[in-house]
């Protein structure tokens, strides 16, 4: 049986994935309700989104009645009550399963048993996450890319116990969202971080090892595989210190070695270079301007 | 700046009819030797650098290694290839501790003049990409087996999400998963890493004798 979704919900729309994820649910017609718990973060988000929208009526990618109806079906909130009727909530909260499970809890009390739910989460288990609800049955992994409103990959997972029917419901609703899906299982990192937390973590350890230097290596892999960016510059990108958090979530988990973060990376980190945002990482930057538009 | 080629057909990097054998000099007129293939490696200070071609092998297998102080005019270089796909245009240049940084500047004048991009590393197994890529492709193989996702989703994610022109799964297959576990093998032989353990999928080609 599956239900068509009209309201979908955002938790964390304040967050760097939360405002791209309402974005991306706005312009594909649903209404939306972005909450989360920082006002000064909504308004930031609102102004931004709003920003965003007007990038694309100069870019010609829509007019501006179009611009007025998605910001018109987009609405904001701190108030969790006002996810009562939220056919779909997706979250995108800290990336902490106790945050995490806690939300779902208080979701229960105010959505209605139809209700699905979809974790954003990069590196826990959509299985634990759905733990924290009495409704595991209804929880599903919806995994944006970076940035959500120009990414269009979705990785979706079922949990141990979710409902096929929901599963597909959800999976339905992302291919409406003009995104595309791809199913995985719910093990740490689903498919991207799986392979690329240990990849990015083999080039520093090849720097630290003295192969090469982080131009030689990102060079060498962006004309021999025409990758659009090397690996380092990839990681100045993330940013170090996310790349040990990617690190300590994985390898506890998993055990492999090459998840663990290399001592290299943690040298770095104690040194402030914590890449792009810093301005210095594996490279040296002149601005700290994040890309997206 | 001036090279000659001593060439074997055999070649990976510059395998027949290839354009940088035709833009070679006469060899009494070059400042930079190629030794292409799997030949013996002269000493000939005559040549700024004297390159030497390498398939799996370190450049220490072909010039002897003392006590961590080696090094002369000749430089190792490898030009990557996936399995016998058409060469890339970057070339790996290996470096010894000692390689007279003379021969690194010819050695790349040359090649770059004649298009290719170099990067310059030092002498380990893989070198710079397949110490990079042959984990990741052992892990896509492995994701496979376990049914984490289809082959087409597996590759799909990775030119989706990550921008790469094609999935790792496809790419090793073309490039032969007999092709994975040689080089694999010989990786996890060196450094002893399970991540450099051939996939089983490479390990049934190779008993199957595929490419
Ligand atoms: N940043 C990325 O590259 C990326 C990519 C894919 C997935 N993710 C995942 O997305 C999620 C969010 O990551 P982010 O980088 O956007 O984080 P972020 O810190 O930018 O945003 C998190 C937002 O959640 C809000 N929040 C926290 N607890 C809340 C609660 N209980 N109720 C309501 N709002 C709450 C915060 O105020 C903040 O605005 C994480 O699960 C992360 O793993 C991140």
């Amino acid at each position: 049986m599956t239900k068509t979704i009209q309201t979908v919900g955002v938790c964390g729309a304040a967050g760097t994935m939360g405002a791209g994820i309402a974005i991306v649910a706005a312009r594909a017609g649903f209404r939306t309700i972005a909450f989360d718990k920082s006002p000064e973060g909504l308004s930031r988000a609102a102004q931004n989104t709003a920003a965003f929208f007007d990038k694309s009526v100069q870019r010609g990618k829509m007019d501006t009645r179009m611009r007025d109806q998605i910001l018109a079906r987009l609405s904001a909130t701190s108030e969790i009550d006002a996810l009562s009727d939220c056919d779909l909530v997706i979250e995108a909260v800290f990336e902490d399963i106790g945050v995490k499970k806690q939300l779902l809890a208080e979701l229960d009390a105010v959505c209605s048993p139809e209700t699905i739910f979809a974790s954003n989460t990069s590196t826990l288990s959509i299985t634990e996450i759905a733990s924290g609800s009495t409704r595991p049955e209804r929880v599903v992994g919806m995994h944006f890319c970076l940035p959500a409103q120009l990414m269009k990959l979705v990785e979706m997972t079922p949990g141990i116990l979710t409902d096929p029917g929901v599963f597909a419901t959800a999976w339905n609703w992302t291919e409406q969202s003009g995104q595309r899906p791809v199913r995985t299982q719910d093990k740490p990192g689903f498919i991207l971080n799986a392979l690329l937390v240990p990849f990015n973590n083999d080039a520093i350890r090849a720097v630290e090892a003295g192969v090469a230097s982080a131009d030689d290596i990102d060079r060498a892999i962006k004309v021999a595989l025409g990758y659009k960016m090397g690996p380092l510059e990839l990681i100045d990108l993330i940013g170090l210190d996310t790349q040990i958090r990617l690190c300590e979530a994985f390898y506890p988990t998993t055990l492999d070695p090459r998840a663990s973060a290399p001592p290299l990376l943690r040298r770095m980190v104690a040194a402030g270079l914590l890449g792009r945002k810093s301005g210095r990482g594996f490279f040296e930057y002149e601005n700290s301007a994040m890309f997206g538009a | 700046m001036k090279y000659f080629v001593q060439e074997n057909p055999q070649s990976r990097s510059f395998p027949g009819g290839d354009p940088f054998l035709a833009g070679a000099s006469a060899r009494n007129e070059a400042d930079v030797l190629v030794i292409t293939g799997d030949a013996a490696c002269p000493q000939d200070t005559k040549f700024s650098a004297v390159l030497v071609e390498l398939d799996l092998e370190c450049l220490g297998a072909r010039t002897g290694e003392g006590d961590g102080e080696e090094g002369s005019n000749v430089v190792g270089f490898a030009r990557y290839r996936n399995g016998n796909e058409p060469p890339s245009s970057l070339i790996e240049l290996v470096r010894q501790k000692n390689t007279a940084a003379g021969a690194i500047e010819a050695a790349k004048a040359v090649l770059q003049a004649a298009g290719f991009s170099v990067s310059v590393c030092t002498d380990q197994p893989g070198r710079i990409i397949d110490r990079l890529v042959r984990p990741k492709y052992n892990v896509a193989l492995r994701f496979l087996d376990e049914g984490l996702a289809s082959r087409a989703d597996i590759d799909l994610t990775c030119q989706l999400g990550l921008g790469y022109p094609d999935g790792p799964i496809e790419r090793v297959i073309r490039g032969g998963l007999g092709r994975h576990y040689d080089i694999a093998q010989a990786l996890f032989e060196t450094y002893g890493n399970p991540g450099f353990a051939p996939a089983r999928r490479s390990v049934v080609a190779k008993q199957r004798r595929e490419n």
